[in-house]
């Protein structure tokens, strides 16, 4: 049984960040377990730039800016195990993991944080009819085998979702001599960033098809065509619109889902709506020492954000190991619009900075405000040129805010019109 | 000749619809903007549209084969296919370094193609 | 020259190839695809029935029972998961309970032990999930379920190691009957054989018009399923069948013997046999369906859907036996459900057959005893300690969603009869069957399958022919 003060479960951006303010906090008993055979996560295959901006004030690539962060955990000593693959947890924090050279092992900790990071959603999850041939692949998996791999998985494209992964792999397969005939998306409006849309898709001609969707798939053993389709205002496909489109290749890119399967086992209590833990403002779950961050919490559309919040989780672990005790104070409502807050949870004695409060949105909305309620007091009304769904919020609450409501009840966080 | 182009500002999600008008590949007016950052998008997309490329490189003898490469800035939009065209069928030898120069000046620019992730040896 | 050619490396075709490895024949399985499992065998509802609902006097009845009988010992020998879970045909209306009893008599007459009627209360008692207007049910405890591929390779596998031949794709074009013999044109080579037997599932009705005048004509028969996360197996314990009503047969709710929760088919007759896509409209009509059986089917926990093809024979009953007018050709056609189930009884059958044709000796050395591929995931830790000292590549987990090791995989690809492509390692060892749907770890198969077969990355596939994952190297496709 080999035991630690802090276990950091995956060695992503998410990891490294909270690996990094737990040891900045004092704790050196740290250990990072990371499936992978390197640390950095998913950054490693996003080699497109715009990574950055917010941290370093710069614009990486995803390899440049994980580099930063493994040099500071190498810089800092912080031991990691990589090819470690974590299969159980319970609430007391035993953990039981794998590898080829320690075998199988149990580990107890004092703390573990959280830091799995996300799966895309498969095509079995929305349940497209048609073919099960070759040449059907999520983003990330054709992402993985371009710029890691150095392979093509196809020569004419067709991507369905129009989320930045989807958008950055039309780009990438342009640019390494692939056609892409189409991104399609469902929904009246694209997913991803305006800046993705222009230089990924306009840059290159490819069309952008909203409200549309793929109704079939042909192929026999590899795949030649999908069938696509205008949908109506209850997103259902309108058959005269049908239309064929020759292509080998579909990838979709229909969502990302956080990891949480393990979080289950420790009884974890997840968020129906973003399949992440819920947490409270030091990132702690309903269960005492275990803390999440990154996208196993919620999915982010910034590494940057990622690493802000996992270094906050790590530091607040660390304190829980000095003997901080968290507690889920007063709950955050996410109503009208708003379709879950990052925490979930609040105590707002024990801030002693700000509070970022980060949430999504469930629609569009133009001019709109978003508002804060300690209670029935409107403090914060803020107003928001547009809100998407596709986009994070952040809003700030200042310590000097927090301190002039200690008997506060209740959070609310909502869009209002006016 | 007045020319009019448009295009979807990138600075934030809003997406404005920018109108620019043009004379002889100068902007005379750009309308549609609704704040500052759209107005300098606009001309600076209109008279010198630039990006950052990234790609990848085959290495031989490396524990991957490929390196994550990129222009050390950005080049001309209208550079980018040269670019792409002169990092195909090249290779490079592992041991590769985040930073090395891949190639020296692409693509008649004075902008140099670096790797961007390290790929160790293997034998 | 052979003994006996087999053509169909489906689950039929194997456990025939399995009994038939017990003599002194020299054996050799033909199939046009490139793995076995390939057709009707690797997407089916995984059932092994209790054996009520056949016709009696069938020899659908009698084998199916017999069949049913035989699976303890099968997997026993096989190293396979079968699950003796019992099943239930749901009632929903009173008026229909009397059609429940004639099941169960018709159960009784195909000898079908330990049948009973049960209340609504004792349903639900035992399957609370059940939606609560069901009036009764017909409890048949000696149903079960198995994995149809698991079985079906464990069977090959086995026949392998006793000495059975196995060709892959290799489509059989024609068969010459010759005075004694008959010669079998494939796709690249021509084989000799005494005696062939028919096992060619959809597609058995080409193979015997080949030879025989006696035509038989096997209809393909769609059948579409969902597949739900492990979160969701369960939710039932037994087998749930719905009571046929005037509105047609129903849709089944099971249990998989790997734990995850499966519901289907429908049955839609096709004239294509190669039409295995899924339609919106069939996945809508099994869920609504299975929707009578329990009112919250977990839609948003759905893994996969699929559609299988069911060999239907317009006779209604299997087609076993030598063709009148061919000796020595053996038909194991229109072998729709309960097909999985009879399977095994269905090769004894034949294997009298062929015994009184051949009379061949028995086999001295002939091992009924087949080792799977070790289970890192259904280990405790000490077992998993002693694994990884042995062989280290069992500490490697590759496939997260199912926590599949490089170990497996390996021996996935290195045992007899080994898997060639990703869908071979996936129905070997289940990396790539979880919740991801192999989004992280069929980069690695890929990888691994390369190394291991002596490719390149380029060209691996799926399931075989040209159903290749990557179509070239980066940049290198924009230069053709």
């Amino acid at each position: 049984m080999e035991q630690y003060d802090i276990v950091i479960i995956g060695g992503g951006p998410a990891g490294l960040a909270a690996a990094i303010g737990a040891k900045e906090e004092g704790i050196d008993n740290i250990i990072i377990l990371e499936r992978e055979n390197c640390l950095g996560g998913i950054l490693g295959q996003c080699i497109h730039n715009g990574f950055g901006l917010h941290t370093f004030k710069e614009e990486l690539t995803g390899p440049e800016y994980a580099d930063r962060y493994i040099q500071k955990v190498i810089d800092l000593k912080i031991p990691y195990k990589l090819n470690t693959m974590v299969l159980n947890m319970d609430s007391d924090k035993n953990i039981t993991a794998v590898n080829e050279l320690d075998g199988s092992l149990e580990i107890k900790a004092k703390a573990v944080i959280l830091a799995m990071g996300c799966r895309e959603r498969p095509r079995g999850a929305i349940n497209i009819p048609g073919s099960r041939c070759a040449g059907i692949y999520t983003a990330g998996v054709a992402q993985k085998y371009v710029n890691i791999d150095g392979y093509m998985p196809g020569k004419e494209v067709v991507i369905l979702g129009s989320g930045d992964i989807g958008l950055i792999m039309a780009r990438r397969m342009t640019l390494e001599g692939a056609k892409v005939r189409a991104v399609v998306e469902l929904m009246p409006y694209s997913g991803g960033l305006k800046r993705n849309i222009v230089q990924c898709l306009d840059d290159f001609g490819i069309p952008l098809l909203l409200s549309h969707t793929i109704t079939n798939i042909y192929g026999k053993d590899r795949l030649e065509g999908v069938m696509i389709a205008k949908v109506d205002e209850n997103l259902l496909p309108i058959k005269e619109s049908e239309e064929y489109i020759p292509c080998d290749t579909l990838l979709l890119s229909v969502g990302l889902i956080p990891e949480n399967e393990l979080s289950g086992k420790a009884n974890v209590q997840l968020s129906s709506v973003t399949g992440g833990p819920e947490v409270n403002e030091s990132f702690q779950t309903n269960v005492d020492g275990i803390f999440a961050c990154g996208n196993v919490l919620h999915v982010h559309d910034l590494v940057d954000f990622v690493s802000e919040e996992s270094l906050s989780a790590g530091k607040s672990a660390a304190k829980y190991v000095k003997g901080q005790m968290y507690e889920n104070r007063i709950e955050i409502m996410a109503e009208s619009g708003v379709r879950y807050t990052v925490p979930k949870y609040v105590n707002l004695d024990i801030i002693d900075k700000n509070l970022n409060i980060r949430f999504r949105v469930g629609n569009v909305y133009r001019d709109n405000y978003v508002s804060i309620y300690f209670d029935e007091e409107r403090v914060i009304h803020l107003r928001k040129r547009i809100l998407t769904p596709g986009e994070m919020e952040t809003v700030k609450l200042s310590n000097a805010l927090l301190k002039q409501h200690p008997a506060c009840k209740r959070v609310t966080v909502k869009v209002e019109g006016e | 000749m007045t020319e009019k182009r448009e295009i979807i500002c990138i600075g934030c999600p809003i997406g404005c619809m920018l109108e620019v008008s043009m004379e002889y590949n100068e902007v005379e007016v750009v309308k549609g903007y609704s704040c500052i950052k759209g107005k300098n998008y606009a001309l600076k997309e209109c008279t010198n549209p630039t990006r950052i490329v990234t790609s990848s490189v085959k290495v031989i003898n490396g524990e991957l084969n490929v390196v994550s490469v990129k222009t050390e800035s950005d080049i001309p939009k209208d550079k980018i296919a040269d670019c792409i065209r002169e990092l195909r069928g090249l290779e490079v030898e592992a041991p590769v370094k985040s930073g090395d120069i891949i190639i020296k000046g692409v693509a008649g620019t004075t902008c140099n193609i670096i790797a961007t992730k390290s790929i160790e040896k293997v034998l | 020259m052979f003994d006996v050619v087999i053509i169909g490396a489906g689950v039929v075709g194997c456990s025939i190839a399995r009994e038939l490895s017990k003599y002194d024949l020299s054996i050799c399985v033909c199939e046009k695809s490139s793995d076995v499992a390939s057709g009707s065998s690797k997407a089916n509802s995984g059932i092994v029935h209790a054996g009520f609902d056949a016709k009696p006097g069938t020899l659908k009845a009698k084998l199916n029972v017999k069949g049913n009988k035989m699976f303890d010992r099968l997997a026993a020998e096989l190293d396979i998961p079968f699950r003796r879970n019992g099943s239930l045909v749901l009632c929903f209306d009173d008026s229909d309970t009397s059609h429940l009893h004639e099941l169960m008599e018709k159960g009784i007459e195909n000898g079908v032990p330990n049948l009973s009627i049960l209340s609504r209360d004792e349903v639900l008692s035992l399957e609370p999930k059940m939606n609560e207007d069901v009036v009764a049910a017909l409890y048949a405890p000696t149903g079960g379920i198995v994995c149809p591929y698991e079985m079906t390779i464990a069977m090959a596998e086995n026949a392998c190691s006793n000495g059975v031949q196995f060709l892959f794709n290799q489509k059989v074009i024609n068969i010459i009957k010759e005075e004694s013999t008959f010669l079998i044109q494939l796709e690249n080579e021509q084989i000799e054989s005494k005696i062939v037997i028919n096992a060619a599932g959809v597609y058995a009705d080409e193979i015997n018009n080949m030879v025989s005048a006696e035509k038989i004509e096997i209809k393909a028969r769609r059948g579409e399923y969902c597949l739900f996360d492990k979160a969701a197996g369960a939710l039932v314990n037994m087998t749930i069948f719905q009571l046929p009503t005037k509105l047609g047969k129903g849709v089944l709710v099971s249990p998989t013997v790997d734990g995850n929760l499966l519901i289907g088919p429908n049955a839609v007759d096709s004239e294509d046999k190669e039409e295995k896509g899924t339609t919106k409209e069939g996945i809508d009509e099994i869920i609504k369906k299975a929707e009578l059986t329990m009112k919250n089917i977990p839609v948003r926990q759905t893994i996969t859907s699929f559609c299988g093809l069911r060999p239907r024979c317009t006779r209604d009953d299997f087609i076993i036996g030598e063709a009148k007018d061919v000796p020595g050709f053996i038909n194991a056609a229109g072998i729709e459900s309960p097909g999985l189930t009879s399977a095994p009884a269905i090769a004894e059958m034949i294997e009298e057959m062929v015994v009184q044709i051949l009379a061949p000796g028995r086999k001295l050395d002939f091992n009924p005893i087949r080792k799977g591929i070790p289970k890192f995931r259904e280990m405790n830790h000490k077992e998993r300690m002693a694994l990884i000292a042995k062989d280290s590549t069992y500490g490697k987990v590759l496939c997260r969603c199912e926590t599949i090791t490089l170990g497996e995989v390996l021996s996935a690809i290195r045992r007899p009869l080994g898997a060639k492509d990703l869908d071979g390692v996936k129905r070997r060892t289940r990396a790539g069957m979880g919740r991801c749907q192999s989004g992280f770890c069929s980069g690695k198969i890929v990888k691994i399958l390369a190394k291991e077969l002596g490719l390149s990355e380029a060209d691996i596939t799926k399931f075989g022919g040209n159903s290749k994952i990557l179509l070239g190297e980066n940049k290198e496709i924009s230069e053709k």
